[in-house]
């Protein structure tokens, strides 16, 4: 149940995102920092959001098929395949491997 | 990333409308909206980015959301970006603050967006609160890229309702097959999310030193993992990426780039989508 409030909190926090940029005065945000931040911590956060679910069990570090995920993943993406067929690409990797017994 | 674009072949804005303005202006003058290249992008981006809702419906319920919570998702929240941070941080095992914070700090781009598209499209009432919530990556950048208002205010609308209800659709699809699935691991669907946040970090990695960012970011996870709970050192990564962006003079869209891009054809070696918060006033 705690899940669903921290759920719905989100919802609500990403709404007043959304909604800060129309209500408050341009000029608080014409700041480039503020964008630039916003730029930088998506790259940041997105980045280490792949390597967490590349590398991390727990609270320890584990190299396993989800690697195997991450390069059929990047191949996909230089060779420019759409979202879904890279996340198809990663989902055949890892179920791959895992079939030949690297877990 | 959007190959079969060339489906839908776009129309440079040649024959402007004279008339600019306001909404009555779809009403009142003789412009068929499937002729209108903003129509056509924002519904060609619309099914691209709905049917990747299938990947997230699925990969929600097998990190350990419910049905209806990643309907919540998809329905409230309504950013891919921050609603796969969400079940990434859940399927790691992260606590649910470590959640809500991931997702809210990948949402902060959202607020740069609304200014944006506020100076932009100037929407009054109750049209403003509906515009902030289709304001996303996608809607932005549709809009953004055309340069007649009309056509703005065309695109930001086809591309941010469109969107919302292929993606609600498709989440729906996606939470019910995960749901049948069995073993999501046997299915290699922790390598699915892993090629799904790859993919969204993929199209905002142009340049030497975006690069640069999402190393230093991804080194300061991988060392923060052993010493702080589960979903901690996403937040870590964060705030790396905050000090980064405070002390240095890069572009300042960067990253502020659409998982899809609208407009690729067009952006084959030029950079950007356009507009940055100073240049329209």
């Amino acid at each position: 149940m705690t899940l669903w409030w921290w759920l719905l909190l989100s919802c609500v926090l990403a709404y007043a995102w959304k909604l800060v940029g129309y209500l408050v005065p341009a000029s608080l945000l014409r700041n480039p920092r503020m964008s630039r931040i916003a730029g930088t911590m998506t790259i940041g956060l997105l980045a280490s959001l792949t390597v967490v679910n590349t590398l991390a069990s727990g609270q320890s570090l584990a190299l396993d098929a989800r690697l195997g995920a991450l390069a059929a993943a990047a191949v996909a993406l230089w060779f420019r395949a759409p979202f879904l067929v890279v996340v198809l690409a990663g989902a055949g990797a890892a179920a791959g491997l895992r079939l030949l017994g690297w877990n | 990333m959007v190959a079969w674009f060339h489906v839908f072949p776009l129309v440079t804005p040649g024959n402007r409308n004279p008339f600019r303005g306001g909404p009555e202006q779809a009403a009142g003058e003789p412009v068929k909206l499937p002729q209108s290249p903003a129509v056509r992008v924002g519904l060609s981006i619309s099914i691209a980015t709905g049917l990747y809702g299938v990947s997230f419906g699925a990969l929600s319920v097998t990190s350990g959301l419910d049905f209806w919570q990643t309907m919540a998702l998809s329905l409230l929240l309504f950013s891919g970006g921050s609603q796969f941070a969400f079940i990434g941080v859940v399927a790691g095992g992260g606590s649910g603050v470590a959640a809500m914070s991931a997702a809210t700090l990948l949402g902060m781009r959202n607020g740069i967006y609304g200014m944006q598209l506020n100076a932009l499209l100037r929407p009054r009432g109750w049209r403003r609160f509906a515009a902030a919530h289709v304001t996303i990556d996608e809607s932005t950048a549709t809009s953004t890229g055309q340069t007649d208002p009309a056509e703005q205010r065309r695109g930001f609308w086809t591309a941010g309702i469109g969107i919302f209800v292929l993606w609600n659709l498709f989440t729906a699809v996606g939470a019910l097959a995960g749901s049948a699935l069995g073993d999501p691991k046997q299915w290699g669907l922790d390598g699915a999310a892993v090629a799904a946040f790859l993919g969204l970090l993929w199209p905002r990695l142009k340049g030497r030193e975006p690069v640069a960012i999402a190393v230093v970011c991804a080194l300061a996870t991988v060392l923060a993992v052993p010493f702080v709970p589960a979903g901690v050192p996403i937040l870590v990564a964060a705030l790396v990426a905050a000090v980064v962006g405070w002390f240095s003079h890069g572009r300042s869209d960067e990253g502020l780039e659409p998982d899809v891009d609208p407009y690729a054809e067009q952006h084959q070696g030029a950079q950007g989508t356009g507009r940055g918060p100073g240049e329209d006033a």
